[in-house]
């Protein structure tokens, strides 16, 4: 194995339901519904795919949903947006910690 | 220049076709599309035709006579005048008036930068005076993106000349002035749904500029011309034709234009099609004058068919 990342592989990820296939059905059934068109539009769905991609950090998902919102139409400053969404988000989870070790510094300083 | 591939292991189309027991043949034909030259004032990345400033060939006053002509014999309900930027062809404002009839709809395919080029300001009343039917590109709501396909200023261009359009009439709700944008995707990615970008683009364009038009048209890249030159310098050609061919609708099939549609190059031949024009596949396999035809070309006759037609058959299809 060259790299653990290969993007041949993205296609073969239907394979994992060679074994437990009524699990994998269930888990694609539910993937397909929930990016189907609902309240939020198509588009709307994979713009919030293609920021949490970046937060768990999985390559195969960068790649699906960079091609996926080209394709439903949002542009690259808006992809761009919705990633600074997430980093915030990251970003203020660890910052926001901070009233943690303030409350236990506080508690341990005269 | 990098080579240019001219096939990759793709499924022939016209196999693809056997498969799903479908043939492609012509109806009646009811528009003739007139590609009255490659001169262009831009040099777009998508050009199937590789059309630009560069080049010479344009429409001469003989053949736009000849054209007019079989327009006129054949009575066509539809012409549809393209390029190249038909701007620049010298015999333009001659081919509007032959063609204008009021049994037709006539159609004028414009980037709207030649047409907003303040040297012709002439068009846009000659325009509104004949009711043709204007199709403007309009790839992308982002300037960055747009401006990157088709060059820079494109885009502030397309909104200025579109809101000179708005003003004479286009667009506006019993005018009988219609504007319709054409969206292509800025890369190597098949096109968003035509009602989501309708949607997003008309209210965007009101709220932004106060722009209003009829219809957003949304049409995939042909893999043909300087867009596959880009394909393979990008590394992207594979990966694009796979996905052409992989998203096969067959339903697509029934609805393509060139059952209905003839094309006419610069030079006067016919093809089924502007990609054929720009692959040079004729009409029925040899290349015919339109001032040899008698008429429209017969329904049941066989339309050429090669790689690039899986562009037309890709997701919803380009109709």
């Amino acid at each position: 194995m060259g790299t653990y990342y290969n993007p041949e592989d993205l296609p073969k990820f239907p394979d994992i339901g060679q074994e437990v296939p009524e699990l994998a059905q269930k888990f694609f059934d539910y993937y397909n519904a929930v990016f189907a068109e609902g309240a939020l539009t198509a588009r709307e769905k994979a713009l919030i795919a293609l920021a949490v991609a970046h937060t768990v950090q999985c390559p195969y998902c960068i790649d699906a949903f960079t091609q996926s919102c080209l394709e439903k139409g949002s542009n690259v400053a808006e992809m761009t947006e919705a990633i600074h969404v997430v980093t915030a988000i990251r970003g203020g989870a660890s910052l926001v910690h901070g009233v943690q070790m303030r409350n236990v510094a506080q508690k341990l300083s005269m | 220049m990098c080579p240019v591939p001219s096939s990759l292991a793709l499924e022939p189309f016209l196999h693809t076709l056997q498969v799903h027991g479908l043939k492609l043949a012509r109806e009646r034909t009811t528009t003739l599309q007139v590609n009255v030259g490659l001169l262009c004032n831009q040099s777009c990345l998508h050009c199937h035709l590789l059309a630009g400033p560069g080049r010479a060939e344009k429409m001469s006053a003989d053949t736009a006579e000849a054209v007019i002509a079989y327009a006129r014999r054949s009575r066509f309900e539809t012409v549809d005048i393209t390029g190249g930027a038909p701007e620049l062809n010298p015999n333009l404002v001659r081919l509007i008036e032959g063609f204008s009839a009021p049994y037709r709809r006539l159609m004028f395919r414009t980037n709207l930068s030649a047409l907003n080029d303040g040297t012709r300001e002439y068009l846009f009343d000659l325009l509104k005076i004949h009711r043709v039917v204007v199709v403007a590109s309009f790839p992308s709501l982002n300037e960055a993106q747009a401006d990157s396909q088709r060059g820079k200023g494109a885009f502030l261009s397309a909104i200025s000349a579109l809101k000179k359009l708005n003003a004479i009439g286009y667009g506006l709700e019993g005018s009988g002035l219609e504007i319709n944008l054409v969206s292509n995707p800025a890369g190597a990615f098949l096109p968003a749904s035509q009602k989501e970008m309708e949607k997003r683009f008309r209210q965007i364009l009101k709220q932004r500029f106060g722009i209003v038009f009829n219809h957003l048209f949304t049409f995939a890249n042909m893999p043909l011309g300087r867009f596959r030159r880009w394909l393979v310098r990008s590394g992207n050609l594979e990966a694009y034709l796979s996905r052409l061919a992989s998203t096969f609708n067959p339903c697509a099939v029934d609805g393509l234009m060139c059952k209905t549609l003839v094309s006419v190059s610069w030079d006067g031949y016919l093809y089924d099609c502007d990609f054929n024009l720009s692959r040079d596949l004729p009409l029925g396999g040899q290349k015919v004058h339109v001032s040899e035809m008698k008429g429209r070309p017969q329904p049941g006759s066989p339309i050429a068919v090669a790689e690039h037609c899986y562009t037309c058959t890709a997701g919803a299809g380009f109709t």
